[in-house]
């Protein structure tokens, strides 16, 4: 099965990141195939290098970028709500004059159309969120 | 491109007070351009996205009520709203914003895109979907 | 149809729209505070219990689990499923409805 998910809500604050790291990985454990991770309103926050968590919790962001490179997963971060919440990549540092990037190893940032892309290509889209 | 999906984005958050009506509908006017089969549904607060005269000035919050009406340019043209949320929060279908769409096969006659619908026919409407979208 | 809920019946009515839009023979499941829908002798129990009947409900077990809800505090008939149950239940069912 060729699975989607949609994340709607930063790390901590909503349990949603964490439910949908664990459908995800509980997902390629059992051998199905993971087309993309989209994240959009808060979500975005889920790809912010800058998070410092506590040594003894789950380190939310991190945990997302070693997945994406054990499984070669898609983590697309929405432009749109990125630019309102400061998620910046390089490009986007430059094209709207900010003096720096926070983008999370990864992630990369891109439109709406990658979530409609996600929901057409895939054979489900689970969303979580609040 | 294969056989167009059915998408329908369900909204059930008032507006103004998060930002879930906001970006859900700016999913659905960039998902528009994509040749799907597009619908939206309005439950609970949801159906206070569509009220009129929303007039956001005094919060300092941008107003994008208007936006709704771009939607039947986009062919976005079903817009379900469940009859009993309606009925649960003093509102008829006079208190929503009318809006319309311009139908090329019948001789661009202006119709409307709000279809006030009961909760069972709002079920069926449901599993006729391919995939569906909570904002 | 797989319908999630996540939100616990106490604080929102995402379950009850939910269960008043599912279709018979859907299946439910309720995650993270959703699973506080699943809880015998609640104020809740007896409309949740009513449409068993008519639907199939599962509760996600880490999420009991973390929310110190042992199995035998469910309304009889709702089984608690792991994440592996929770892939199995997107598999099986062709579309997903994930209320929030």
């Amino acid at each position: 099965m060729k699975f989607s998910v949609m994340v709607n809500e930063g790390p901590y604050t909503h349990q949603a990141a964490d439910s949908a790291y664990q459908f995800i990985s509980a997902a390629l454990a059992a051998g199905h195939e993971i087309f993309r991770v989209f994240f959009y309103h808060d979500g975005v926050n889920n790809g912010t290098r800058l998070t410092t968590p506590p040594q003894d919790d789950r380190h939310i962001v991190n945990r997302w970028g070693e997945l994406a490179t054990q499984h070669d997963l898609d983590l697309v971060v929405c432009v749109a709500a990125a630019q309102r919440r400061g998620i910046v990549d390089p490009d986007e540092a430059k094209r709207n004059g900010k003096d720096s990037d926070n983008i999370a190893p990864g992630f990369r940032i891109s439109g709406l159309g990658q979530l409609i892309e996600a929901g057409i290509e895939s054979d489900r889209l689970l969303v979580f969120g609040d | 491109m294969s056989q167009a999906k059915k998408f329908m984005y369900i909204n059930r958050h008032a507006p103004c007070g998060t930002a879930y009506a906001v970006e859900g509908l700016e999913v659905v006017l960039i998902g528009a351009a994509f040749e799907q089969d597009v619908c939206m549904a309005f439950i609970g607060d949801g159906v206070f996205q569509l009220k009129q005269d929303q007039d956001t000035a005094d919060t300092g919050m941008k107003n994008f009520s208007p936006a709704y009406r771009a939607l039947g340019d986009y062919e976005v043209n079903r817009l379900y709203v469940e009859r009993e949320s309606l009925q649960e929060r003093g509102l008829t279908e006079e208190d929503l914003m009318p809006l319309t769409w311009e139908d090329e096969d019948d001789d661009w006659a202006e119709k409307s895109s709000i279809h006030v619908v009961e909760r069972a026919q709002l079920s069926d409407l449901i599993e006729e979907q391919d995939i569906i979208l909570n904002f | 149809m797989l319908h999630t809920v996540n939100k616990s019946p106490f604080e929102s009515s995402s379950l009850k729209t939910c269960l008043s839009l599912a279709k018979r023979d859907s299946d439910v499941l309720l995650i993270e505070d959703g699973v506080y829908g699943a809880l015998s002798g609640s104020a809740h129990t007896s409309w949740v219990a009513e449409v068993l009947g008519d639907v199939r409900v599962y509760a996600l077990e880490p999420d009991l689990k973390a929310r110190g809800l042992s199995k035998d505090k469910l309304i009889p008939g709702i089984e608690a499923v792991s994440y592996d149950g929770f892939v199995e239940l997107a598999c099986v069912n062709d579309k997903i409805q994930n209320w929030l």
